[in-house]
């Protein structure tokens, strides 16, 4: 069947440049678009991907797999919307690349790994291919309580649901929060997808069948505050449900935690290491969110806290995002994102790499062994780090 | 075409020639400064044409409100003299040139005017203005073209203001708050001085800034700082409000040590004043100014100006001074902003 | 498999090689106004050894192929013109050596000037390199290869003379050092005081060889920089004003522009004085030579300084990011032009030139020159924007770009970066002989035409 190929924000995308810039952070100090970087071919940047939808809108050239493995290497970490230098379009970019995937989703043309992430979450509402009866089991043994009436709902999705390094930030992180008086509780096993990857990976229509279940949901159990361990829910929360009418209060984690320590709620002791932060794209660059996990760390008595060299809005992605977490279209070669990140971290001398991600811990987790820097770094989560820190 | 209100004898009786006697910069005895202004106002070549500095400080030391400062620029006009070079002259007219490109809020009686200054965009919000933020204009159509006196350009002025009253008109507004001293200047100073009818009620931000503290006082916390002021050109067209910057500083908690360069003695920010006279006497100025301010250990450097702020930060914050508008400052007290400081 | 394809998989590996349609036509095009033309292969090479099998492979199979960096020239010196091999060089990215008290760098030949940039700022503060306003991913090989500009070009010349030796690969695949580096470890010197043979390279646009290693001069880089805008609104005065500034020699870069919009700068010429210091005082000295240098324009009311509060910001910035707006204009994506390298005193007729050939082809305008070494000569750069969906405007920009190259050439200036057409117009009007001295370089170095054919081509 041939497919006319259309996008809503077809008329922009004859206006890219192909400058080059989109490739950069503000300080040019190296490339800062994962794909760029881990292929090193001008089609694998925003700018040769807009070329390339130009070509594809024009039928220059056809879809291929070739074609889609470009479009779906974009991890969406909306480096090139910061640094674009048209301010007229520049906050496009994002979308002409989701909507082109969206085409090709139509078409039934994406990757293998794309189609089988689809296919699980379809099947068993998470990409894990995990049961959903088993979603609420990382807090058993914790005190958390399933949600009902608490002034927040802690939302943890797929990644702090099933996978280990996701589901231990999960405990570190509801157990802090409970612990410190917190009025929080969590869906469980009710617990589904917040659809912030299905949308990015161009399933529009499971996106919203997605959102509005979950809307639904919510507004059933009288939800009015959430707080999501992952910055990808944050992001669709926050953006994209109250289009379909899902208005709440959303906050990341890390905003309430640096809430609790500036009212001193959470009693601290001397805890020494030098530690940097890894800005995650969707708190940070999407969502516009640097202070509060620095002030945490920088709330810890005896803790040094040092910058990487790209860092808040010019931050290098880990390259989770965009679905690569589970698509793993990067793939880890010695310029994969999270390998080019840990030898970041460890030019700071840092012995902690702090992330306030599920996708980002798992995806730094591994890089630091494929690094094979175990004895040099380690990767935790901010609450984790608060734990170590917590007055015994 | 309106032509300028200004009665010879009023001048001719004059007793005190303060506008030029008072000048900052040139400098008369009391028959020369008579003299020379006579000669201004009968059309004649003076001294005065060639260096007047366009402060407007004259506007404010005539206190028979017969605009001596507007005369000397039409009498520039008139005889085709430039205060800034042709080309700078030039660019002003075409940078505020109307190009239908204007941003109009929701608008009912009350327009919130920012001019064409972007930055009064961002001053004009917040829990002072929130009853007036959504209904603000921005663009050419609603600038007040004062601007072109320092360029003796009153011709601009006179073709300009009645299509900016009109825009104004045709809003439905009663009342047009100014945030700045210009446009304040200008829609009754300046529109009284040329006979035109300015159909709304033209209110000074200071006025609505000192009724919104009063109405917010419970949320005020004095701020208990040191400052001091920078009073710009413009607010000489409208000398009786000068008085409500120590009133609204006073009830935020901000003292204003006295200095020599203050009210009627004040010196403006020299940025204009640079492209007429040159460097050394702009250097010489913000010099003076800035060291009088250090004299006094104040500790910000309070604006009211976006165009003085633009020209001054730099050099205030060199020395120690925090650089901030008033309506910042204000929003600090009621805990609106982060306490800013060097 | 073709058999070329896995010879080149055998030296590159199979993530430096692609034949895949969308890396064919990527690479076929740059963002000017030239029609493209398919390569058959992308390489992308991460070693100077890389390179060298390649060219040696597309010698002995009579390849033509074509270096490049990011493709921004935008005068279509990238484009394969007969096919063959493109190579992206921005792999081979590294920062090789800095000697700082000899005050160079070695970098290699896909090195960007915004890596360069950022690595001087955070390793060797007190240097910088002459930083053209093109985007930062250009590279600096491929800008001295075309005797590009930057920053520093008023003061010390093009980004060319600024070369202190090169690693090229000839097409005959022979690794070639140039200048001192060919006698020992240091690059300070391109050629002198032997012949100087790296004039056999730059200015060639890819045709003699491919650049693996680049020596370049760095500068000192002082503390403070600072600008000042004078405008004048007649033409006339605009060279006397530029001599005046000029002789000062204190400054660091000197543009003069003009634009129909906005219109504040309507009608009006506009030389940025850029200049720099290690103190306040040094650079108040310098303000006030400025201004008196200029007075007795300012006196007869011809022209003055603007007041810089909303623009210094922007015009501060290195590199420029508000250059590649221009592109946006006709909400098209595109501008190309044309920048011959031409005396000062020639200004007003190069403006008037480009006021005219924007109304007879109907295309939007602006034009910035930039004084080159203390004003024995400008780069005055023609620009026209144009709307990549619509071919029509494009050829006219191109037909504009054509007929102020053929002006350059009848005022007797030098076409910068010309187009394979306009290289022709070019060698017409040349001098026989040299003509003759360019043919023979270029066979001898390239006997069998495989370097970026098509370009500098003498029939």
């Amino acid at each position: 069947m041939e497919y006319e190929h259309l996008i809503e924000h077809a008329e922009i995308v004859h206006r890219c440049f192909r400058c080059g810039y989109c490739k950069f952070p503000g300080d040019y100090v190296d490339f800062n678009c994962p794909s760029y970087k881990a292929f090193g071919w001008d089609t694998y940047s925003p700018g040769g991907r807009m070329w390339l939808i130009r070509a594809w809108l024009n039928d220059e050239i056809n879809t291929s797999p070739h074609f889609a493995e470009i479009l779906y290497s974009c991890v969406a970490c909306d480096n090139c919307k910061d640094q674009c230098v048209f301010p007229k379009f520049k906050d496009i970019l994002p979308d002409i690349f989701q909507e082109t995937k969206a085409g090709l989703v139509t078409e039934g043309k994406i990757p293998p790994a794309v189609r089988d992430y689809f296919k699980a979450i379809i099947a068993n509402g998470n990409p894990f291919k995990a049961p959903q009866k088993l979603r609420g089991k990382w807090a058993e043994g914790t005190e958390i309580q399933p949600f009902s009436n608490q002034e927040y709902l802690f939302y943890v999705g797929c990644v702090g649901s099933y996978d280990e390094i996701g589901i231990e930030m999960a405990r570190s992180v509801g157990t802090l929060l409970h612990e410190s008086g917190l009025s929080i509780g969590i869906l469980g096993s009710q617990e589904t997808c917040d659809g912030n990857e299905v949308k990015v990976l161009g399933e529009t229509g499971l996106f919203s069948q997605l959102a509005e279940d979950n809307i639904r949901k919510f507004k059933e159990k009288g939800v009015k505050k959430i707080i999501t361990l992952d910055p990808h829910a944050l992001n669709v929360f926050k953006k994209e449900y109250p289009k379909l009418g899902g208005n709440f209060n959303v906050f990341h984690y890390t905003e309430i935690l640096a809430g609790l320590m500036k009212e001193k709620r959470i009693a601290l002791s001397d805890f020494r290491a030098k530690v940097t932060y890894h800005d995650p794209c969707y708190l940070g660059r999407h969502n516009l969110i640097y202070a509060p996990p620095r002030e945490i760390l920088k709330s810890i008595p005896g803790l040094e806290l040092v910058e990487m060299r790209r860092n808040n809005v010019n931050a290098f992605c880990c390259g989770g995002g965009g679905g690569n977490y589970f698509t793993d279209i990067l793939g880890a070669g010695n310029n994969s994102p999270g390998r080019v990140r840990i030898r970041e971290a460890i030019e700071t001398g840092a012995r902690i790499v702090a992330v306030a991600c599920p996708s980002c811990a798992k995806m730094l987790t591994d890089a630091v062994k494929v690094e094979e820097q175990e004895d040099k770094l380690e990767v935790l989560n901010i609450a984790e780090i608060v734990w170590r820190a917590r007055s015994k | 075409m309106h032509a300028l209100k200004f009665d010879e004898n009023v001048c001719a009786a004059c007793p005190s020639a303060d506008c030029l006697l008072k000048c900052q910069y040139m400098v008369f005895n009391k028959n020369e400064a008579h003299e020379e202004m006579m000669k201004v106002v009968k059309g004649q070549n003076s001294r005065v044409l060639q260096e007047c500095v366009t402060c407007y400080a004259c506007e404010e030391y005539c206190k028979r409100g017969n605009h001596p400062f507007y005369l000397i620029s039409e009498r520039r006009e008139e005889k085709g003299i430039y205060t800034a070079p042709r080309p700078i002259t030039n660019q002003w007219i075409n940078m505020t040139q109307m190009q239908g490109k204007s941003m109009v809020g929701k608008i009912k009686d009350k327009a919130l005017s920012s001019c064409l200054i972007p930055a009064l965009g961002g001053l004009g919000s917040g829990e002072i203005f929130k009853d007036v933020a959504s209904a603000m204009v921005f663009g050419a159509e609603f600038m007040c073209p004062a601007v072109h006196t320092h360029f003796a350009k009153m011709s601009v002025i006179k073709e300009r203001l009645p299509i900016v009253i009109e825009n104004f008109n045709q809003l439905g507004v009663k009342e047009v708050i100014c945030l700045h001293d210009e446009c304040y200047g200008t829609y009754t100073s300046i529109a009284s001085a040329y006979g035109m009818n300015v159909p709304f009620q033209p209110i000074y931000y200071m006025d609505f800034l000192l009724d919104r503290l009063k109405e917010l006082r419970n949320k005020i916390k004095p701020l208990n700082i040191k400052a001091a002021y920078q009073r710009p050109c413009s607010n000489r067209l409208i000398p009786d409000k000068h008085p409500l910057v120590k009133k609204i500083l006073d009830f935020i908690g901000v003292e204003l040590p006295d200095r020599k360069y203050q009210d009627e003695n004040c010196l403006c920010c020299a940025d204009i004043l640079r492209s007429v006279s040159g460097y050394r006497l702009a250097n010489d100025i913000q010099q003076r100014n800035i060291e009088d301010m250090l004299k006094t250990g104040a500790k910000y450097c309070v604006f009211n100006c976006p165009a003085c702020q633009s020209t001054l930060s730099e050099k205030v914050a060199k020395k120690g001074l925090t650089p901030i508008h008033i309506i910042d400052l204000c929003k600090m007290a009621i805990g609106e902003k982060e306490r800013e400081v060097q | 498999m073709s058999g070329i394809l896995k010879s080149l998989i055998e030296i590159l590996g199979d993530r430096g090689v692609s034949n895949s349609p969308e890396e064919l036509w990527f690479y076929s095009r740059d963002p000017g106004v030239l029609a493209p033309h398919l390569p058959d292969y992308v390489v992308a090479p991460e070693t100077t050894e890389q390179v060298q099998k390649v060219v040696q492979l597309a010698n002995r199979e009579r390849i033509p192929i074509v270096p490049m960096g990011n493709g921004m020239a935008l005068t279509g010196l990238v484009i394969p013109l007969k096919g063959g091999i493109v190579m992206d060089m921005k792999r081979m990215n590294k920062i090789l050596e800095v000697n700082e008290k000899a005050r160079y760098v070695v970098v290699e030949g896909g090195t960007s000037q915004g890596v360069l940039k950022a690595y001087l700022q955070d390793h060797y503060p007190r240097l910088r390199h002459s930083l053209p306003d093109a985007p930062p991913v250009t590279t600096i090989a491929a800008n001295v290869a075309l005797h590009g500009q930057g920053r520093l070009t008023q003061q010390y010349g093009f980004n060319s003379d600024m070369v202190t030796g090169l690693e090229v690969v000839l097409p005959t695949g022979d690794i070639c050092k140039i200048g001192s580096p060919s006698l020992g470890p240091y690059w300070f010197s391109k050629g002198p005081t032997l012949p100087d043979l790296s004039g056999l390279f730059l200015g060639w646009l890819g045709t003699t060889g491919i650049f693996t290693k680049v020596g370049l001069k760095l500068y000192p880089n002082k503390k403070f920089r600072d600008v000042e805008l004078f405008v004048t609104d007649r033409v006339e005065l605009v060279s006397e004003i530029l001599y005046k500034l000029t002789h000062l020699e204190m400054l660091e870069d000197i543009n003069v522009w003009f634009q129909p919009k906005p219109f504040m700068f309507k009608d009006n010429f506009h030389i940025t004085i850029y200049f720099t210091g290690d103190t306040e005082e040094e650079i108040e000295f310098k303000r006030k030579m400025i201004w008196d240098a200029v007075q007795e324009f300012i006196d007869t009311k011809d022209g003055g300084f603007m007041g810089l509060q909303f623009m210094k910001e922007r015009l501060l910035e290195m590199p420029q990011r508000g250059v590649a707006d221009f592109a946006d204009v006709p909400k098209g994506g595109g501008f190309e032009y044309s920048g011959p390298i031409t005396l000062v005193e020639h200004f007003p007729q190069y403006a008037a030139k480009v006021i005219e050939l924007a109304a007879k082809y109907n295309v939007l305008y602006a034009s910035s020159a930039r004084i080159i070494s203390g004003g024995h000569s400008m780069m005055f750069s023609i620009s026209f924007a144009f709307n990549r969906k619509d071919p029509a405007m494009m050829n006219r920009v191109k037909n504009a770009l054509d007929e102020a190259t053929g002006f350059a050439l009848e005022m007797g200036g030098i076409p910068w970066k010309p187009n394979f057409m306009e290289q022709k117009m070019t060698m017409q009007k040349m001098d026989p002989n040299t003509l003759k001295l360019l043919q023979m370089v270029k066979r001898n170095l390239d006997p069998r035409g495989i370097m970026n054919p098509g370009n500098w081509e003498v029939s």
